[in-house]
């Protein structure tokens, strides 16, 4: 029994939560992990309110019970954060990862906040389904700079599931855009944040 | 018993759902029928089929049957020509299909089929829940419930092997819990195919099967003379099933590296207190086991991983033990009778004049999330019939 990552996504039916969490359980398991991924399954259908999960260890995973306290909260569809419960089991140390271009929700100023405008990444690509910009993908990307899987694993998982090679772009620009949000406002862009803070980590231990 | 993640990737490692598994398995032991129809959640098992066998990478008659009912009569049919056959179901596809299932084993065709554990209704649930297959156990079918990806591929494989000894030719059936094992994505480790068919799995050969060479017809009168010792011959051939398991089991392992017992043991040593699950629940137990002995607790698992027959050894492992007390989940409740796990371990118990406490928690039906803290929590419950929620 060891540590378990655990990554909650929260989408609307169509917009490939399911498969989100597929495709990062698969990377992590290209990084050498052990994963599992689910969706919580009901009367499920396009447009509905979509939980689905991704757990990550060292070790085997064993658990197929609901993710509890998840690690990683990431909405793709930021309406529903009005709509369903997205900060169930978080707690301070949880890091949320939200797909905005406005104003960041007031519900989750409190938590570690990242947003990505992953819809305009999508659109700026032409990478779209039946007219909707895909979302899953571009998330995925984000989710790689928060650390959670290498980058490589990740462009390959998502050849695995997807043919349409904007896919991985999409990811890999997100990758680059993503950014801190603190009290509301975008502040640096991730990149130089999590620099700063595995610096100041790194003092910490007196290796600076 | 687990290679690592790395090993799985460089050895052919996949990330799939036990649907996809159930159907790789199937195409590795190529039955040259497949009749089925789909069932949430049950669907992608036959869906995932259908494409392997439109793409040509088997050669099959799938036969798009329009009930669960002609599902099973097709695989009857095809089997009593000799094919080696497969169908898929879930609950209500099961239970329609329930004449066909006890004359399938009636008629000792080794047909085999994967069904996806889901609760039955009124009041429509489908999510996981073991009475489905549970009423089907008096059929005369092997019964194997699973808990991993992993385990739904290889038990599968296993099965085909054990259904068709010819002095078993017993249809077998691999359960899968609905949604939780069906749906979940985790690594699967194929085996060399090749060497499974040239060296696990013989050719099949029904005694039986009709033949132009020596005529003969099946299924006729069979008159109170004689029908009690038909009867009796599945008997004799349910009791010898039980060592060509073990013995399939046996090299299973020995050419492709992992190993299945009808019980298997989860840090039995010294236990004071022993859990019996069957499923899911028995792997998500594994780490309740853990924290049980984190915190001073000496428990330790039994996972039913066959319950047709029923393995003789878990009373044995039970008696040997020096817990006094045993907690049985069962995720099915036979009305008015308690757990069907409990009641067939307790009379087993009586029979080898074992006395334990037994506490029978009825736990996870129509896919209660049941936790693995839930789980340590049942040890503190004490005898009889406790519902987990209530």
């Amino acid at each position: 029994m060891g540590d378990i990552t655990e990554v909650r996504f929260h989408s609307r039916g169509g917009q490939g939560g399911a498969t989100a969490a597929k495709i990062l359980g698969m990377a992590a398991f290209f990084d050498g992990k052990y994963s599992t991924s689910l969706a919580v399954y009901g009367a499920e259908r396009r447009g509905a309110a979509i939980i689905s999960g991704t757990r990550i260890s060292d070790t085997e995973v064993k658990r197929y019970s609901n993710l509890r306290s998840p690690d990683y909260i990431v909405i793709i569809d930021p309406v529903l954060v009005e709509i369903a419960d997205v900060t169930a089991g978080a707690s301070e140390n949880t890091i949320f990862l939200i797909n905005n271009r406005g104003e960041c929700p007031p519900a989750l100023e409190d938590y570690r906040l990242y947003a990505v405008d992953v819809t305009s990444i999508s659109l700026d690509l032409g990478l779209t389904v039946a007219g909707t910009p895909v979302l899953n993908t571009p998330m995925l990307g984000a989710l790689a700079k928060l650390g959670l899987v290498k980058q490589t694993s990740l462009k390959r998982a998502i050849k695995k599931i997807y043919s349409d090679p904007r896919n991985i772009k999409a990811a890999e620009i997100a990758y680059e855009r993503v950014v801190r949000v603190q009290n509301l406002q975008y502040t640096l862009a991730a990149s130089e944040e999590l620099e700063e803070e595995a610096y100041e980590e790194l003092e910490a231990e007196g290796a600076i | 018993m687990m290679t690592t993640q790395t090993e799985l990737e460089k050895d052919r490692g996949l990330f799939v759902t036990g649907c996809e598994a159930a159907a790789r398995a199937v195409l590795v032991a190529k039955p040259s029928v497949i009749a089925a129809y789909p069932i949430t959640p049950q669907t992608e098992i036959v869906e995932k089929l259908s494409r392997f066998i439109g793409e040509e990478r088997h050669d099959c008659q799938y036969i798009a049957v329009e009930s669960e009912h002609s599902a099973l009569a097709a695989c009857i049919g095809a089997a009593s020509c000799g094919a080696r056959t497969f169908t898929a179901t879930s609950s209500h596809g099961l239970l329609y299909m329930a004449e066909m299932v006890h004359w399938a084993a009636i008629g000792r065709l080794p047909i085999v089929m994967a069904n996806a554990n889901r609760a039955l209704g009124s009041g429509w649930n489908i999510w996981a829940d073991h009475l489905d297959s549970l009423s089907m156990r008096d059929s005369g079918w092997l019964q194997f419930y699973t808990s991993t990806v992993q385990e739904v591929y290889d038990t599968i494989l296993i099965a085909f092997r054990a259904a068709e000894n010819e002095d078993v030719m017993l249809p077998a059936m691999v359960c899968l819990d609905g949604f939780l094992l069906t749906h979940i994505n985790q690594p699967l480790h194929l085996i060399d195919e090749k060497r499974y068919q040239e060296e696990f799995l013989d050719e099949i050969r029904i005694p039986h099967a009709l033949n132009f060479d020596a005529p003969h017809t099946l299924g006729t009168l069979v008159v109170p003379t004689d029908n009690y010792k038909i009867q009796h011959n599945r008997k004799v051939s349910m009791d010898l099933v039980k060592d060509v398991i073990k013995d399939a089991e046996a090299e299973f392992l020995r050419l492709f590296g992992r190993e299945y017992h009808p019980v298997m043991e989860y840090r039995t040593d010294n236990a004071e207190v022993l859990i019996v699950a069957m499923g899911t629940l028995a792997k998500e137990a594994e780490d309740a086991i853990d924290m049980l002995r984190f915190r001073g607790v000496k428990a330790g698992l039994l996972q039913l991983r066959q319950f047709r027959p029923f393995p003789d050894e878990i009373v044995d492992i039970i008696s040997g033990s020096k817990a006094e007390k045993v907690v049985i989940i069962d995720r099915d409740y036979s009305g008015g009778c308690g757990g069907i796990i409990a009641q067939e371990i307790k009379a087993r118990l009586y029979d080898a004049g074992v006395m334990k406490e037994i506490v029978n928690v009825i736990a996870g039906l129509g896919g209660q999330d049941i936790t693995a803290e839930d789980i340590t929590k049942m040890v503190e419950t004490e005898g009889g019939e406790f519902w987990w929620g209530i």
